[in-house]
């Protein structure tokens, strides 16, 4: 059985695996002959983070649907529950990098996800426009929370004050998290080949999940709530799962983020973030994970490779977006591209009109 | 075309139709066990404005009911109160000798009732196949964590719904068309594929909103022959709301004529035929056409 044989759904999964596993190979082969800048190569961790963030918002955005603003909020529950969990393990003697960050990673992926499951239950009863907004008004809880939040380690315990750092009532212990300064003093324990893992098994929860039992009804909630009721789909349930999912995901994916610095502070991960992350999803395409995965990298690298001519960067970054966004609704590209898919589809043939009836 | 009874020519044999205790009558063959829908008093307001008012009916276990009436008169109100997208101002509904009250639309289903809608609703960007499998949901458990981590029993169900699909749409002849996106079938492709849908939910009581709208003569013969051989295989009740005269006196059973939200006439399709009260609500007193 040929490749262009396969059911269309199989082909853009092995397309999706694909572009990850060739950039990656790419990369790493032009970093070997160290043909990679030292901004770029500084860059990979964070790519490797947002791709894995756009994929998982693509799971509430596109695939089920709705808009949530408040993405940077999971990531950085992933990303100060990481630091806390990796804060601890190191004081009890574990050295292994890679247990370090698998540790955190697993841990921040459940708590960020409990945290998207508790916010998700209000949020869930609401559709549309009011629940992008209390999903907004949730990131910037989270946000300002961990802003007032004052967390130590030492031989007793964890210790945790919401007043200041001198209040933790530590002798001689670390502190992991210290209020609006945020975490200091990370072990910069992630690598371009964690994120690269991270990236893979977003991707493959996020499309298993879509080609499911469970993603065909998060799919049918989104296309006619009326009709999957109709069919006995409980609707608040799929929609909350698909929330919860993409909030551990990007929990994940936070872990990732701020193990690749030194500190991370909680204002970083604000509405902005939460903008930016949305961003990537729309220009990817709705419910295009293999459009996620493009539109992150490159949206992340453009203002590295543009660094050069400083003064007009953020002026070209602001034109490709445009660019992109109206470039396909032209009709010049879309023969082009109408061209090419007859091209790779010859297989498919439309379904026979059946005579005598009026399209809806 | 000008009298109720020039209609249900081609109609094989009369049902016996009997009268049970409670309100209404049902077909002689369903006596034995309870009835696949008993409504009481049925009734829901929009703002002071009775909709439908003191609704009663009961409709045997495998019984083919009509619900008639002129545009407005209430036909689908009926039908979202009885799968609870709106939810009743009072009265009861028994479906399947249990009460729905306090239920839910997906709940209902689960219980037992499926419908169509008039203006079709199919999970347009799905295949074919994907919308009769999301119908398949209940019928078959596979967990998250097994579909995520592709256990065993991820790949045995999804080929279970995948078989079961095909053998569904087989009854419509759409195997053919499963690959296809729901969205790009023809009107008529989508209709059928509604049903089958519903039928998918393994429903004891199957609502059939406008089965025939937008169907040409050849079309809807099909569908009259197809909805009498889903009942004798399935062994169902089927509600129906249609327009269609020929389609409505020809293969209904027991038929329930619905005008400003009142009932104006429960019986066979001879007895509505005849019936004043129908012919005033339809034809009007003098001479005209409605079909």
């Amino acid at each position: 059985m040929g490749f262009m044989h396969l059911k269309p759904q199989t082909h853009s999964t092995v397309i999706t695996y694909a572009i990850v596993v060739v950039a990656f190979i790419v990369v790493t082969l032009l970093d070997g002959m160290g043909l990679i800048s030292n901004s770029l190569s500084g860059q990979l961790v964070p790519i490797c983070a947002y791709v894995s963030l756009a994929v998982s918002l693509n799971l509430v955005v596109g695939v089920s649907g709705e808009l949530s603003l408040g993405h940077a909020g999971f990531m950085s529950v992933g990303a100060f529950t990481g630091v806390i969990v990796a804060g601890c393990l190191a004081r009890m003697g574990v050295e292994s990098e890679l247990l370090l960050f698998a540790g955190s990673a697993v841990v921040g992926a459940v708590v960020a996800g409990i945290i998207g499951f508790l916010v998700g239950i209000p949020v869930m009863r609401l559709r549309g426009d009011y629940l992008a907004i209390v999903t907004l008004a949730f990131g910037e809880i989270i946000k300002n929370l961990l802003n007032n939040f004052y967390i130590g380690v030492d031989d007793a315990g964890l210790h945790f004050s919401m007043t200041d750092s001198s209040s933790l009532g530590m002798s001689q212990g670390t502190i992991l998290i210290n209020g609006p300064k945020g975490a200091v003093g990370i072990d910069k324990i992630s690598t371009f080949v964690l994120g690269v893992v991270v990236v893979l098994i977003t991707v493959a929860v996020v499309l298993n999940l879509m080609h499911s039992r469970d993603g065909r009804a998060i799919m049918a909630v989104r296309d006619n709530r009326i009709a999957a009721e109709s069919v006995g789909i409980n609707t608040t349930k799929y929609r909350l799962i698909a929330f919860t999912v993409a909030s551990a995901l990007a929990g994940m994916a936070g872990v990732l983020y701020a193990m690749n610095y030194s500190t991370v502070i909680p204002s970083q991960f604000d509405f902005n973030q939460s903008i930016l992350i949305l961003v990537y999803v729309v220009l990817g395409g709705m419910g295009n994970i293999s459009g996620s995965i493009i539109s992150a990298a490159f949206l992340t690298v453009l203002p590295e490779v543009l660094r050069p001519i400083n003064n007009y960067r953020m002026l070209i970054y602001a034109v490709v977006l445009i660019l992109v966004m109206v470039v396909p609704h032209t009709k010049v590209y879309q023969r082009a591209a109408d061209a090419l898919r007859e091209r790779f589809h010859k297989a498919a043939p439309k379904p026979a009109a059946e005579g005598g009836e009026a399209d809806e | 075309m000008s009298k109720l009874t020039d209609f249900g020519k081609q109609r094989r044999e009369t049902t016996k139709m009997v009268p049970v205790p409670s309100v209404s009558i049902m077909p002689e063959r369903d006596l034995g066990s309870a009835p696949a829908l008993e409504c009481l008093h049925l009734g829901i307001e929009f703002g002071g404005l009775k909709a439908v008012d003191d609704f009663n009916i009961t409709v045997g276990r495998t019984e083919i009911c009509g619900l008639i009436g002129p545009n407005g008169a209430g036909k689908t109100t009926v039908f979202n109160l009885l799968t609870k997208v709106y939810q009743p101002t009072r009265g009861t509904i028994m479906v399947d000798g249990k009460d729905t009250a306090g239920m839910n639309p997906a709940k209902v289903n689960q219980l037992g009732v499926a419908r169509t809608f008039q203006n079709i609703r199919l999970f347009n960007t799905m295949t074919v196949e994907e919308n009769v499998m999301v119908g398949l949901h209940n019928q078959r458990h596979c967990g998250l964590a097994t579909s995520v981590l592709r256990l065993p029993h991820h790949w045995k169900s999804e080929r279970w719904y995948q078989e079961r699909a095909l053998e569904l749409l087989d009854i419509f002849d759409m195997t053919g068309l499963a690959t296809h996106e729901a969205g790009s079938l023809p009107y008529g492709a989508q209709r059928r594929l509604e049903i089958v849908r519903a039928l998918a939910t393994n429903p004891k009581l199957l609502l059939l909103d406008e089965p025939a709208a937008g169907m040409n003569p050849s079309e809807t013969a099909d569908l009259m022959e197809n909805i009498v051989k889903i009942r004798d295989t399935f062994q169902i009740a089927i509600m129906l709301i249609e327009h269609d005269m020929n389609l409505v006196m020809n293969i209904c059973e027991g038929l329930c004529v619905l005008n400003f939200g009142k009932i104006i006439a429960k019986g066979t399709p001879e007895e509505i035929q005849q019936n004043e009260a129908v012919i005033e609500a339809y034809l009007g007193k003098q001479k005209g056409g409605e079909a």
